[in-house]
């Protein structure tokens, strides 16, 4: 039972480098299943947030609960070991937990291939795989090890319209059969709308909850017009237009054309 | 294991890509030819005589154990110089106060020319294996310190983050994340160290022995013996040509494949 009740709690957390005040007094709650995106301007605090929440970072200033079993990292700039093949990057976290070598290479492979990778792309090298295939390993090596709680830090924005949404597929498949509780960092408004339950928006200097909006509607039944509506709609919200510095003419003009802030 | 299965895998092949390597040495064989035609015997023996007398020189016990005794030196300097590099290296890497201090004393060391080393040593050491020894490892260690140090000092931070978020065992980041990394700056410091030691080793051994390859090249000077120092050269070169390209290239091939 005691993991029907896993969560990740942040209270009154604040943190500075130096004399440079970063965030100011940050609280949610992140539920077994649900879905909190952060999303703000560049330079607000949000990776820094994600860090502490992932505890790469000591918190300083309040209080990070993680009674999640298990959490994995998907990084923006996919942090693949170059000198390891594609199978033994996927395998990494397995390795980690002291699977066998048999057993962490057909997990590995199972999941490689679900990612659309192919069977000769197991024994490239990180410099021979493109970058979204980079991507997909990257994810690979992140879901293999079947974690309670996901963090995510921008893991789509160099990606490519497909691949971004077969990923988010993949996601939103694991998050509906309740397998997978995630937390994410993006600047796109589009991308939190697709898959969050929660967005907080973070305002700037120092960074601060300036607002969370709730969606209730599951992630499976949002298509892409809802998308589109619900998107439309946050960029016509006053504290979505003030903490992005928005043009209100452009909002209103060209909302969906606008969504990535 | 698997990477010395796979390179002795693709050895053959590694082999049969050497032919264009033997072509610019037959070229280059050419070239003394002619060099001979011009000059004459005295200055500059005919390819063909030196290896005559490189042919003679091998049937003899003296040379081959002139050249055990060069290896056994340039072995011990060089595996010397590799392990204390690499180790003070790696160390001076993790903390900066040792690596900005280490820099001027490196700087000092490659500066000071070998020849100097060797004066030092025989009048510390004498004549014999120790002045050899210390030279080689005074010459080649500050190569293979500077590549340690460089390893461990560009250890990339994300990396350790990945591999922290995964939890990873501290062997496991040691060997997957740490050592790879550090290897691949190492290795090549490695292999300028090997060609460091065998150069030093020979000018030592000139200077400072009555054994050895080098001690040898002193005789064949003072009987003006031309094809006999050119058959030592070739001797010298060839077991450099043998180390580097028959161990140290394929090796590294395997363990670089990884690289752009």
């Amino acid at each position: 039972m005691a993991e029907l009740d896993a969560e990740l709690h942040v209270q009154h957390l604040s943190h500075s480098f130096g004399p440079h005040e970063i965030l100011r007094d940050i609280s949610f709650n992140l539920k077994e299943g649900h879905v909190i995106s952060v999303v703000g301007p560049s330079g607000g605090g949000k990776t820094t947030l994600l860090h502490l929440c992932a505890g790469f970072l000591d918190v300083e200033e309040g209080k990070v609960t993680n009674t999640f079993n298990k959490h994995a990292f998907a990084f923006q700039e996919t942090r693949l070991l170059p000198w390891q093949t594609t199978l033994d990057n996927i395998a990494f976290g397995l390795k980690a937990q002291g699977m066998r070598k048999q057993q962490r290479y057909h997990l590995a492979t199972e999941i490689a291939l679900r990612f659309g990778l192919e069977k000769k792309d197991l024994s490239k090298f990180p410099k021979d795989l493109s970058g979204g295939m980079r991507q997909r390993v990257s994810f690979a090596r992140a879901l293999v090890i079947e974690p309670q709680l996901l963090f995510l830090d921008e893991p789509f924005s160099a990606l490519d319209i497909g691949l971004k949404q077969e990923l988010q597929q993949i996601l939103i498949q694991l998050i509906s059969d309740g397998r997978l509780t995630v937390f994410f960092i993006t600047h796109d408004l589009m991308e939190a709308v697709r898959l969050s339950d929660q967005i907080i928006v973070l305002d700037v200097d120092p960074g601060r909850v300036a607002h969370t909006f709730t969606i209730e509607k599951p992630q499976q039944e949002r298509d892409d017009a809802y998308v589109y509506a619900e998107t439309a709609k946050l960029l016509a919200n006053p504290v979505i237009i003030k903490t992005f510095e928005l043009s209100i003419a452009s909002s209103r003009n060209k909302p969906d054309k606008g969504a990535a802030a | 294991m698997n990477a010395l299965l796979n390179i002795i895998k693709n050895f053959p092949k590694y082999l049969w890509s050497g032919w264009g390597a033997v072509s610019s040495i037959f070229l280059f064989i050419t070239l003394w030819e002619f060099g001979f035609q011009q000059y004459g015997e005295l200055v500059l023996p005919s390819p063909q005589s030196t290896f005559h007398t490189l042919w003679t020189m091998l049937h003899t016990d003296s040379i081959m154990q002139d050249v055990h005794i060069t290896v056994k030196r340039a072995m011990w300097g060089f595996i010397i110089s590799a392990g204390l590099g690499s180790f003070l290296g790696m160390l001076a890497g993790l903390f900066v106060t040792a690596s900005i201090m280490s820099r001027p004393i490196i700087t000092i060391l490659m500066g000071m020319p070998p020849i100097a080393w060797i004066v030092l040593a025989m009048i510390w050491f004498g004549t014999g294996d120790n002045t050899v020894i210390f030279t080689v490892v005074v010459a080649s260690f500050p190569i293979v310190f500077v590549g340690a140090l460089q390893g461990t000092h560009t250890l990339e931070g994300d990396l350790k983050d990945m591999s922290d978020s995964f939890k990873a065992p501290l062997l496991m980041k040691f060997t997957d994340v740490y050592f790879p990394h550090i290897f691949s700056y190492i290795f090549p410091a490695w292999i300028a160290a090997l060609g460091m030691s065998w150069k030093i080793v020979v000018m030592a051994e000139l200077l400072s022995t009555p054994d050895g390859i080098g001690a040898a090249l002193a005789v064949t000077r003072s009987h003006l013996d031309t094809a006999g120092a050119l058959a030592l050269v070739t001797i010298m070169i060839g077991f450099l040509l043998f180390i580097e390209y028959v161990f140290m290239e394929p090796i590294k091939r395997e363990v670089e494949q990884w690289r752009n």
